[in-house]
């Protein structure tokens, strides 16, 4: 079968059961197993070629500028690794489907349990370290959703969490070392790496690509120091700790150090860390297992030491050492598999796990104690069973180890772990089967159904098989290992065999069995001793440290982002300022070009009020009136400014929307305080101040640096000025930029204008929904009313000039192209005359007389901007090209008519739209709050006909 | 002259007038043009990224007046993806904005939608700097008004500092747009590269300060460290579509600095050498660092949110610090995906308002929806961490891998790694909480039993990451498209010259200056 099938099988596949759920546990059951099955089979098709000793390949090309390619490779040691994970899988969804309860979501588990398994073979099979990475973390990812199965269980969430952390920490170490590693040989294909050991040991960056890597090694196969998050993962279904937790995951991290042995391993660095790694965490997994109550917390940390065993078979560097590993590595997957299972099924049978609750189970359940006693001997290391073998192999090869110098460090410390290998393994058996029968187990134990011993019993059937005749894997073995060492090393010649003679091992097994069986006839005292012995708590440990973590990162974040808008401006401030800073005093200053202008006494006596009115404004602020009129004398004198510069356009604009903006304020101010109160400390407004004034010196100095200064280059504006007539057909350079040089520009700011003016509206609607409306209602005002609302002097005389403001306006608008004016201005002029009909009538009474709604006007302009742009096209020209042209219509003088125009009516009516539509919110809020009756314009008016009065209200009314 | 270029400005740009004008009480009808505005927009750029993907530069006159005198657009390689990708995003905001029913909770939605799509677009095509200007004008009022849509104290206040911040910003734009003018005379990119060149050796700080100050403005943008303060509050009061669809807005202040510091102000060039090497890359690495330790502090879901954007933008901002081909198209392939999984985390955090009634990280029963959107919470968190399989993880590599020859290199690698831990812990322990504790939790007797989310909604979040699975998928082709795009930004000459070189209106009788 193709290799892309084989890894793309699980993962497809996991959808089927997830799909199937409804369908019964049992066809979920049978989807997940077939699926599996179909890829144990696919693997079994290529034994042929790996029994020649060939490598099968597959790739294609990912992302092949980056290097990531999906490059898959079957070799001897992928293979085994694939049997194992195929295998074993293939037991584990057997035992599951009787396994996992009612309750229990199948679907969603076997999906999860099909992931991984997808993700475990991708990892073996990975012929590149970019996608050996990606599936690496899968396994995390589908480990913790699998952890955290049991949702309910905080031990579950806590132990997924801390398997994630742990487990991912390592796998972002390993990215780094892998990408130096990459970086080393010029690719991330295995097959490449794996050619070049003395570049790679010769490299600088050797030793760090090696902690890194190791340090994802270390996490995954819970080597010390990071072995605690194995005995907390047992918190998932025991079909998850049997799988993924003992059997297969927990061994990707020896893989990937079996993987990398050839190129890695060998250096003085390698042995000393892989090997002392090795050696504490099985001596500290098997001191610590032996003292555990909970059967399954008991074979976890079996598990972690048998794991240490296997890293320091392989730190040693030795061909024998390898050949070790590998055979441990395929007994341990075998027997271990086989007592999770067991442990699985006396929870299910006894509904404890506590040992101290447990034994005499023998007689109750002997078929579940004789494959838990054969797997238990075996992992004790009893000859005739297949962990004596390997048990064995490393003794011997310990034999040999010389680590810091002091010969005799490794065997005494292999001889220890293996004494309390053997103690908690007969404990095991002792504690929990054997003994007299109890008559208060939580529920009475028997013995399971075919579904959940059978597959157990297979596995012990191969512990013996390989106990007994070890020449039937021997072959295998050693074609792992030929594949495992490739160029680096040599298969050893030496046999497996039950019978070396009195060889130095066979002495220390001995020493380790009978030690055994001594330290648990003495377990009493040895436990009260360890229960007094104070140690540190991993899951405390780490619990403080994660706590401490998110307690240091809330201490960082939430009074840094604390809401106070002055400071993150202050920040933003200061940093603007400093970089500006950093910038001009790293570059070069040359002598000005141009001179200072002399200086008149109108201009200085501008600059004056200028200055007063905004030095007026600093200290006066707080009331509010009073600093809105000084707002008006700083726009006021920038008109002048403009005016002074000869930019009458400009004057005319800022003019008008001087007048706008202060009556718009006026409006807004209606519903403020009068007086703005005391927020701040003394010691925040002198920072500010500092701040405010730092920021004031750097902008004048930019200024004046550049107004004594000409362009490198002459600039575009000599373009505009020269071109305005012959191009734009008009005389009035700023009119024809705005509508016609970058009239883009203008269409854009009046779409600006448009929307500022629908969210003033869309604010108000909403705000007139909320808790807001019922304060309006209530709302009494501060200060006494005017007698007299809408003075009929005012009334009057807004009325009369209504048409002469809109003559002007219309007259501004129709000059502008040639003179100062056009359709902004024209627009604020007109705007401004309705205003006044707003002030003086009230609000009622010019809503009543409204014919278009304000957002259609809106709409209109926009829209006609927008349009006579896209006209140009059909004429072949880009958007928004101008023509004009002269006509002349009896009686008339000739006039020049222009598509710009056009343009202008659209930012005229836009204008016009968003000012009185943010008029007209306002207005609505004001009227909502507003007691006075605003339905006559006038307090008295002689004219009134109360018939059409009446009827105008109620319209006025309707529209509230 | 071919007018596609400027579609995606004016088909929003007159379909958002329109539906003020005609239909704006009927929200159906404002759906239906929306919804076909935005799918005539992703046609549209598809056509565009289609014609530039050959390194095409087109060139397009506003009023037919020549470079640098009138406005012109340009599109090309990188300018039609961010067109592309705004248009594909926008649709499935788009999507969940009409399943939740949140665009009927104010007033004004789609008109302000298309709105800020025009701003979008515009300032990704726009070839002037005074018209990236307006564009932002544009894009700033009308997010602000996304922004406050449908009300509520918090979300007024957190819009309020959103506008006054970003108005600082704009200050700072016209600041720096009136020394590049006093300097150089001219506001179109293609020229101002020319004139840049010109620079007097013997005085060079006029154009370092401007050079700078426009940096500043786009990294407010992007929301680097400490110019991101805008950012959390907003981002997580907004409206969940709406925010959303800002996940691309952050990456309008990525692309104008891509831009502008590869074609204007290039790393090669003398006068603003060593203007932001001291800086910008330390600030970005700190971005990455707030932006994660942020995910484990933040106590709702949707500050977690905001903050994992602030670190994503970090990643991106590390990579184009780099200023080399290979961090530019790295940063290129991380933009699309820190857009798609931003956009669809908030959307995630609306179908978790919507089931469980609240977005504070304590435990609550089960909510509506539970199961579906725990496994979107799950991806989404999967790819916006950056473990595989998803566009996350592929996009940090690329990173990693660009940044192996800078000097920083263990600080960026130590970071972004590092940071990678803090929020995976963060996300696991959010997701645990509201979605794992909740089977532990009782419901309380009054409990309302909230309905689940509607069906487009969960239509519209699968099609996110859908999109993020694509990106994985044809990393190799994105990742390809990328490279050309970064080499096309380092040989800017064809675009210069096609900006430049390419006459209009009057541009005949040698009025050019150069």
């Amino acid at each position: 079968m193709s290799l892309f099938i084989l890894v793309a099988l699980p993962f497809l596949g996991a959808l089927l059961p997830g799909l199937m759920n409804s369908a019964g546990r049992s066809a979920t059951a049978g989807v997940t197993f077939t699926v599996s099955l179909t890829a144990f089979v696919g693997l079994l098709t290529n034994l042929p070629t790996i029994l020649e000793g060939e490598v099968v390949m597959a790739r294609v090309d990912w992302m092949p500028l980056m290097g990531l390619n999906f490059t898959l490779m079957l070799d001897g040691l992928g293979f085994f690794f694939a049997l194992l994970i195929l295998g074993i899988g293939l037991l584990i969804i057997a035992y599951a489907r009787h396994y996992l309860g009612r309750d229990d979501n199948m679907g969603q588990f076997f999906t999860y349990l099909l992931l991984f398994q997808g993700a475990m073979v991708g990892i073996v099979l990975s012929d590149n370290i970019l996608l050996l990475i990606i599936f690496w973390e899968l396994t995390s990812l589908s480990s913790f959703l699998l952890i955290g199965y049991w949702k309910h269980l905080p031990e579950g969430r806590q132990g997924a969490r801390m398997a994630l952390a742990v487990t991912a920490m390592g796998g972002l170490a390993m990215i780094a070392g892998m990408l130096i590693l990459g970086q080393i040989v010029g690719s991330y294909d295995l097959s490449e790496i794996l050619q070049h050991r003395d570049l790679i040991q010769a490299d600088p960056l050797y030793v760090p690509a090696l902690v890194l890597i190791l340090l994802g090694c270390f996490t995954k196969s819970a080597q010390f120091p990071f072995h605690f998050w194995l005995p907390h993962a047992m918190a998932a279904p025991t079909p998850v700790s049997a799988y993924l937790h003992s059997a297969t995951m927990v061994k990707a991290g020896i893989f990937l150090m079996a993987r990398m042995w050839p190129v890695l391993s060998g250096t003085p660095e390698w042995f000393v860390i892989v090997t002392s790694a090795g050696l504490t965490t099985m001596v500290l997994g098997a001191v610590i297992a032996l003292f555990k109550h909970d059967l399954k917390a008991l074979l976890a940390f079996s598990t972690v030491s048998h794991l240490g065993l296997i890293t320091m078979l392989l730190g040693t560097g030795t061909a024998f050492g390898a050949m070790a590993a590998v055979f441990h590595i395929l007994n341990h997957a075998t027997f271990k598999a086989a007592l999770f299972m067991s442990a699985g099924i006396v929870d299910h049978a006894a509904h404890t796990r506590d040992i101290r609750r447990l034994g005499g189970l023998s007689r109750l359940m002997p078929v579940t104690f004789l494959i838990a006693t054969l797997a238990a001997l075996s992992m004790a290391g009893i000859p005739l069973l297949n962990g004596f073998l390997s048990k064995e192999m490393m003794l011997e090869e310990s034999g040999r180890t010389v680590l810091f110098g002091t010969p005799w460090l490794v065997p005494a410390l292999a001889t220890f772990g293996s004494l309390f290998s053997a103690a908690y393994s007969f404990r095991l058996i002792g504690h929990v089967f054997l003994g007299p029968k109890r008559d208060d187990y939580p529920a009475t134990p028997h013995d399971p159904g075919a579904g959940l011993w059978l597959p157990p019993a297979i596995l012990v059937a191969l512990v013996v098989l390989i106990g007994v005749a070890p020449f039937v894997v021997e072959p295998f073995v050693k074609l792992v290992t030929a594949s495992l060492l490739g160029a680096a090393g040599v298969v050893p010649e030496a046999h497996i065999k039950i019978w070396h003679g009195l060889v130095p091992a066979l002495f220390l097994s001995l020493i380790a069995v009978f030690g055994g069986l001594i330290l648990l006839s003495v377990f009493k005292p040895a436990l009260r001793l360890w229960d007094s012995t104070p140690r540190p708590e991993a899951k405390a440990i780490y619990d403080a440290i994660v706590a401490a973590a998110e307690g240091l990162a809330r201490a960082i974040i939430l009074p840094l982002h604390n809401g106070a808008f002055t400071r993150y401006a202050a920040i933003g401030a200061v940093t603007i300022f400093a970089a500006g800073y950093h910038a001009w005093i790293t570059g070069t200053l040359d002598a000005p070009t141009r001179t200072m202008q002399p200086a008149g006494a109108v201009p200085i006596a501008g600059w004056l009020m200028l200055l007063g009115a905004t030095a007026g404004m600093v200290l006066l602020h707080r009331n509010r009136l009073l600093s809105l009129i000084l707002i008006g004398i700083v726009g006021l004198m920038v008109s002048i400014g403009f005016v002074f510069f000869s930019a009458p356009d400009l004057a005319m604009t800022q003019f008008t929307v001087e007048v706008v903006t202060i009556i718009l304020m006026l409006l807004a101010l209606n519903f403020l305080p009068n007086r703005t109160p005391v927020e701040s400390s003394v010691l925040r407004r002198v920072r500010d101040a500092g701040i405010a004034v730092a920021g004031g010196v750097a902008t004048f100095g930019l200024s004046y640096h550049f107004m004594l200064r000409d362009a490198v280059s002459t600039p575009i504006s000599e373009f505009h000025l020269a071109n305005s007539y012959k191009g734009g057909g008009g005389t009035n350079v700023v009119n024809v930029i705005l509508v016609d040089f970058r009239g883009f520009d203008t269409y854009g700011e009046i779409i600006v204008l448009g929307i500022a003016a629908l969210l003033i509206y869309a604010l108000t609607e909403t705000l007139l929904r909320g808790p807001v409306r019922a304060r309006l209602l209530n709302r009494k005002p501060d200060q006494p009313r005017a007698g007299d609302t809408h003075p009929m002097m005012m009334v009057v005389l807004t009325r009369v000039l209504l048409p002469i403001v809109l003559m002007v306006g219309f007259y501004i608008f129709l000059r502008g192209h040639n003179d100062p004016g056009g359709g902004f201005i024209a627009g604020l002029i007109v705007s401004i005359a309705v205003v006044m009909q707003y002030m003086a009538s009230g609000f009622g009474w010019t809503s009543a007389r409204l014919r278009y709604p304000y957002h259609g006007v809106i709409g209109a302009g926009v829209l006609t901007a927008g349009l006579t742009g896209i006209g140009s096209w059909f004429v072949g020209k880009p958007f928004l090209t101008s023509d004009f042209t002269y006509v002349r219509i009896p009686p008339f003088k000739e006039f020049e008519l222009a598509t710009a125009m056009l343009f202008d009516l659209g930012v005229f009516l836009a204008v016009v739209g968003a000012v009185m539509l943010s008029l007209e919110s306002f207005s609505r809020l004001a009227r909502l709050a507003s007691e006075v009756d605003d339905d006559h314009p006038m307090d008295i008016d002689p004219s009134r006909e109360e018939d059409d009065a009446d009827g105008l209200t109620s319209t006025a009314r309707a529209g509230v | 002259m071919t007018h596609w270029i400027v579609a995606p400005v004016i088909l929003p740009a007159l379909g958002a007038p329109f539906i003020v004008l005609a239909a704006r009480y009927h929200v159906g009808i404002q759906r239906v043009l929306s919804v076909a505005g935005v799918l005539a927009l992703i046609a549209i750029a598809l056509g565009l990224a289609l014609h530039t993907s050959d390194g095409t530069v087109i060139l397009y006159r506003m009023g037919d007046w020549a470079a640098p005198f009138g406005i012109v657009l340009v599109a090309d390689r990188l300018s039609t993806l961010m067109v592309l990708l705004t248009s594909v995003l926008s649709l499935f905001v788009l999507l969940f904005a009409i399943g939740s029913g949140w665009d009927s909770r104010g007033r004004h939605f789609h008109a302000l939608f298309q709105f800020q799509l025009m701003g979008l677009m515009g300032a990704f095509l726009t070839g002037d700097l005074f018209n990236l200007f307006v564009f932002f004008e544009v894009l700033l009022i009308a997010s602000y008004g996304l922004m406050i849509h449908a009300g509520g104290n918090t979300r007024l206040k957190a819009g309020t500092q959103y506008v006054l911040f970003n108005l600082i910003a704009s200050t700072l734009f016209l600041f720096a747009l009136g020394s590049i003018y006093a300097e150089t005379g001219t506001l179109n990119m293609a020229d101002l590269a020319n004139r840049a060149a010109l620079v007097d050796p013997q005085e060079t700080v006029g154009i370092r300060v401007a050079a700078v100050l426009l940096l500043l403005v786009f990294a407010i943008k992007a929301a680097v460290v400490p110019l991101h303060f805008w950012l959390p509050s907003s981002y997580a009061e907004a409206p969940a579509p709406v925010a959303a669809l800002f996940a691309i807005m952050t990456k309008v202040g990525a692309y104008a600095i891509i831009r502008v510091y590869t074609l204007v102000f290039p790393p090669n060039m003398e006068a603003t050498a060593g203007l932001y090497d001291l800086w910008l890359l330390p600030a970005a690495l700190i971005s990455v660092a707030i932006g994660m330790i942020g995910v484990l502090a933040a106590k709702r879901l949707d500050r977690l949110v905001a903050y994992s954007i602030i670190g994503s933008m970090g990643i991106v901002m590390v990579s184009i610090a780099l200023f080399t081909p290979s961090g530019i198209a790295a940063a290129l392939y991380y933009i699309v995906h820190s857009t798609l999984a931003g956009a669809a985390l908030f959307l995630i955090c609306d179908l978790v308002l919507v089931g469980r009634g609240s977005l504070d990280l304590k435990p609550r029963p089960p909510a509506a929806g539970n199961a579906a959107t725990a496994a979107l919470f799950f991806v989404g968190a999967t790819a916006m961490v950056g473990l595989p399989p998803l566009s996350g993880f592929l996009g940090k590599l690329l990173v990693l891998d660009a940044s192996f020859n800078s000097d920083l290199v263990v600080w960026i690698w130590a970071v972004i790694l590092g940071s990678g831990l803090v929020s995976i812990v963060g996300f696991a322990r959010a997701g645990s909480i509201l979605f794992w504790k909740a089977h532990a939790t009782k419901a309380e007797d009054d409990g309302v039993l909230l309905s689940p989310p509607a069906t487009l909604s969960y239509v519209a979040v699968g099609g996110l990451i859908a999109l993020m699975a694509g990106q994985t998928v044809f990393a190799g082709q994105i990742h390809g498209f990328a490279t050309s795009m970064a080499d096309q930004l380092f040989a800017p000459q064809p675009y210069i010259s096609t900006v430049v070189e390419t006459p209009g209106k009057l541009s005949a009788p040698a009025k050019g200056d150069h």
